[in-house]
């Protein structure tokens, strides 16, 4: 589904991603960890675009999708979720997810119709989706925090991705709301057959859900297996686990 | 949401078209003003409210079609059917050209190439004597040829000054409404989205910078119909039109009406010129009343006349339902 | 063309480009600290014009009246940017870069008004210094001493303030401040006093510089707008933000009016406002300058 070979970027000498390989199946759920600064944000920023690789190639389905543009990566099917919340904080609730719709269908350039009520039914399921649905008519910027990240998961669907890329998909939660989106997450991935790549620091939702763990260490891959072999790893233990685990 | 949409544009211009007959000459002189002011603050609240790019430098397609459209009608004779549509498609053209340059560049970077592309219009404008007329401009632009509407109905009673008034808000108001049909079509969703969060829109799938080239050259032509109009109104076209404070000027009816708001730039434009004809009366210091006036924006009413209003309103409406439960 | 035409073109550019280094490196730095971008520069040189010549109007007897007023516009000036900054502008930082900009252009307007009620709007002139009087053949060309005094000021100030901003412990947190306003405020520095100081430091070289020019040009309203399109073009070219920079730009701007005229009369205004555009174009933050977030 997604393969990442030797993928390399460096910012001004210091060398952030170095070489780093990663095949993700298609409907299996990976998750990227690693200490802060190993690389994780900007290994994804790499995959969807929004950096330019020095070196190494990203396949999507088969297709050569390595340094293109992100709207293009986004039309090719893989949807992202950002760290920071990013969603469009003046649209409504409603809006955000209508807006992805309409660009994902090809309706952005439609300026004859009125927008209002198109892909109503459809924004309104896929709302129902995630429990916003009550929220349709709010505006984004004011939902709580766990909402906004909910929203943005709506966003990302709404492209209809095959692949989802989640950085941080609990980051700032409390424990009720990561447990919330969590099973969340499972069960959308499950309907929608998604495959997903994911950075997640709790440890604990690392090993719940993921079918496969890549650890980044100042940015090279140290080990990558399935949460047991990962957990057994004596390299990973001493950088990074030991601390936690 | 289904409550039935007011169809605002049309009941405005119905309010607004028997001015000629009921209002003095002097108010229906205003009025066209007003009315030509407001279409240009619309076009360039396409960019500022609801793309969320600063332009500096909209009145650059508001003058080229002031020149456009006024050395065509004067110094080649062509009628105003022509010359009108001529000068928004110069426009536009122009604000592709300049356009595809400023989207490569954000914020304050974006705001100073639009500058600095309307200063070279307006350096062109002031030295090019054989096409521009240079610093005297182009005097006496004729009016369009109006004798057609001596036969309808009521408006054959009226002078050159009413007629021109009707056609200007004919035009405008259907200018507006094009306007506002793309601002509620998904194409002027997709714009509200790069508004709100570029990154974001680009991993929705937008094409972020063809967009904002689209909605540039867009509110370029309009501007430059506005422009049109204007240099017939003012019976000459004038390098002036096309210096960077008429600029500032259109960026503060834009938002002393509101820029969140459809109707926000129209207000503004209501208020602006309104007050500037009411204070030119008793003062020469015109532009430390318009300097106030922003102030008061800036520190008082930070979402503008019709942001205020509906801060208002509901303050007054939670009022009322306080007293309800109590 | 010859070596007198020359070598007159050049110095003239030189002039006016050390005046416009003068006049930008306030604008700059205000933009490298602070990120705004202030319109209202050119108003404060136009207010530091007229200060200088009501000062020296008081002062009518003395020969050298001329000094005194100078350091006294400067000052003023300064004084009043202070007050601006501390009342008003503070109030707008954390708002969209738009309401900062249409604050500074607020200005532009109530101080332009301000100076036709104060001072009127006919010209009004300020003798040179008799110091400074005469001046000196070169090639053919007559250089008045107070030209090559310009020439020489622009220099002196760009380099005692970069000596400022190198050496000194205000000066690092200048730049640190330009460099990263949250890693600032983590330091604990006063970044409130900074800015009102940084502020009074630009409007100072602004007022100095209206009280500098007042000896070569008359002093008319509107002096406010023409100066700052002109500083607005300098410091692009240069670098927002980035103060040698903006010498550079100055140096190239002076050179390219006053060479422009000679190759295209007609077009030697389009010439700089073009050469602004081709750097926003090929390098938005300016020859000198480097990219910002």
């Amino acid at each position: 589904m997604l393969e990442i070979t030797g993928l390399h970027k460096s910012f001004a000498g210091f060398v952030a991603v170095n070489e780093v390989s990663l095949t993700v199946a298609e409907r299996q759920i990976v998750a990227v960890i690693g200490p802060n600064g190993a690389g994780k944000s900007t290994f994804f920023n790499l995959i969807t675009g929004h950096l330019r690789p020095d070196g190494g190639r990203v396949m999507l389905n088969g297709r050569d999708v390595t340094g293109i543009a992100p709207h293009r990566i986004c039309a090719l099917g893989m949807g992202r979720s950002f760290q920071l919340t990013n969603i469009f904080p003046r649209l409504t609730v409603f809006e955000n997810v209508q807006a992805a719709l309409l660009a994902h269908r090809g309706k952005g350039r439609d300026f004859l119709s009125r927008a209002e009520a198109m892909f109503r039914d459809e924004t309104m399921a896929l709302l129902a989706s995630i429990g916003l649905a009550s929220q349709a008519g709010t505006v984004a910027g004011v939902l709580a925090y766990g909402n906004q990240k909910q929203l943005e998961l709506g966003i990302a669907l709404a492209s209809d991705p095959k692949v989802l890329l989640l950085d941080e998909p609990t980051a700032g939660m409390s424990a009720n709301e990561t447990h919330e989106t969590i099973a969340l997450l499972e069960r959308i991935a499950e309907q929608r057959g998604l495959t997903l790549l994911f950075t997640e620091h709790d440890m604990e939702v690392v090993f719940r859900i993921a079918h496969k763990i890549a650890v980044l260490y100042q940015g090279r891959k140290l080990a990558e297996g399935a949460p047991e072999e990962v957990r057994a790893n004596a390299d990973v233990r001493r950088v990074y686990l030991g601390g936690h685990a | 949401m289904s409550a039935r949409r007011i169809p605002w544009t049309l009941l405005i211009f119905l309010a607004l078209l028997p001015l000629p007959w009921i209002g003095s000459r002097y108010q229906t002189f205003l009025g066209t003003e007003i009315a030509i002011d407001a279409l240009f603050a619309v076009s360039l609240n396409l960019l500022l409210g609801t793309t969320g790019l600063v332009s500096f430098g909209h009145v650059a397609y508001f003058g080229i079609g002031s020149y456009v459209c006024g050395i065509l009608m004067k110094t080649y004779g062509l009628p105003f059917v022509l010359a009108f549509p001529a000068a928004g498609l110069g426009a536009a053209l122009f604000a592709v050209v300049f356009g595809f340059f400023c989207v490569r560049l954000t914020k304050i970077y974006f705001a100073m190439l639009t500058l600095a592309f309307s200063q070279i219009v307006w350096a062109v404008c002031f030295k090019w004597n054989a096409v521009t007329g240079g610093d005297q401009g182009i005097a006496d632009v004729p009016f369009p040829n109006m004798h057609w509407m001596a036969s309808l109905p009521y408006v054959g009673d009226l002078n050159i000054n009413g007629r021109f008034y009707l056609l200007s808000l004919v035009l405008v108001a259907v200018c507006i409404a094009a306007i506002g049909q793309i601002t509620r079509s998904p194409f002027g969703r997709m714009l509200t989205a790069i508004r709100d969060n570029r990154e974001r829109a680009a991993f929705i799938g937008l094409n972020v910078r063809a967009y904002e080239l689209s909605v540039f050259v867009v509110a370029g032509g309009f501007a430059g119909l506005s422009g049109a109009l204007y240099g017939i109104f003012n019976r000459g076209v004038f390098p002036d039109y096309v210096f960077w404070p008429k600029s500032a000027e259109v960026m503060i009816m834009t938002i002393l009406g509101g820029m969140n708001y459809f109707w926000g730039p129209t207000v503004g434009a209501f208020v602006l010129v309104w007050l500037n004809q009411e204070i030119t009366n008793y003062t020469q210091y015109w532009p430390a009343v318009l300097g106030s006036i922003l102030l008061i924006l800036l520190f008082a009413l930070p979402g503008g006349i019709l942001g205020g209003l509906a801060r208002g309103g509901a303050a007054l409406r939670r009022l009322l339902a306080g007293r309800g439960d109590a | 063309m010859t070596a007198s035409l020359l070598v007159g073109q050049f110095l003239s550019g030189l002039t006016t480009s050390m005046f416009l280094f003068l006049i930008a490196s306030g604008l700059s730095l205000v933009f490298g600290v602070m990120r705004v971008l202030n319109f209202a520069h050119g108003s404060f040189y136009m207010i530091g014009a007229y200060l200088a010549w009501q000062v020296v109007t008081w002062l009518h007897p003395v020969g050298e009246a001329f000094w005194p007023a100078a350091l006294a516009a400067g000052l003023g000036v300064a004084v009043l940017g202070a007050v601006v900054e501390r009342l008003l502008l503070r109030h707008l930082y954390g708002l969209d870069e738009l309401y900062q900009l249409l604050f500074t252009y607020a200005l532009v307007l109530i101080l332009g008004d301000a100076a036709k009620y104060l001072w009127g709007t006919g010209q009004l002139s300020v003798h040179r210094p008799p110091v400074l009087d005469g001046g000196f053949q070169l090639v053919g060309n007559t250089v008045p001493y107070y030209n090559l005094f310009i020439i020489a000021v622009g220099p002196a100030i760009a380099i005692t303030v970069g000596l400022v901003l190198s050496r000194t412990a205000a000066g690092r947190m200048l730049r640190a401040a330009s460099a990263d306003r949250e890693m600032l405020d983590a330091m604990g520095a006063n970044v409130g006093l900074i800015y009102t100081g940084m502020f009074a430091v630009s409007s100072f070289l602004a007022g100095l510089a209206g009280a500098l020019i007042t000896p070569m040009e008359s002093i008319v309203p509107g002096m406010d707008v023409q100066v700052i399109v002109q500083a607005f073009i300098v410091v692009v070219i240069g670098g927002l933000g980035s103060f040698w920079g903006t010498f550079w730009g100055a140096m190239i701007y002076g050179q390219v009016l006053s060479f422009g005229i000679l190759i295209l009369p007609e077009f030697s205004l389009f010439s700089v406002f073009a050469l602004m555009a081709v750097v926003l174009i090929v390098r938005p933050w300016g020859l000198f300058g480097r990219p910002i977030r």
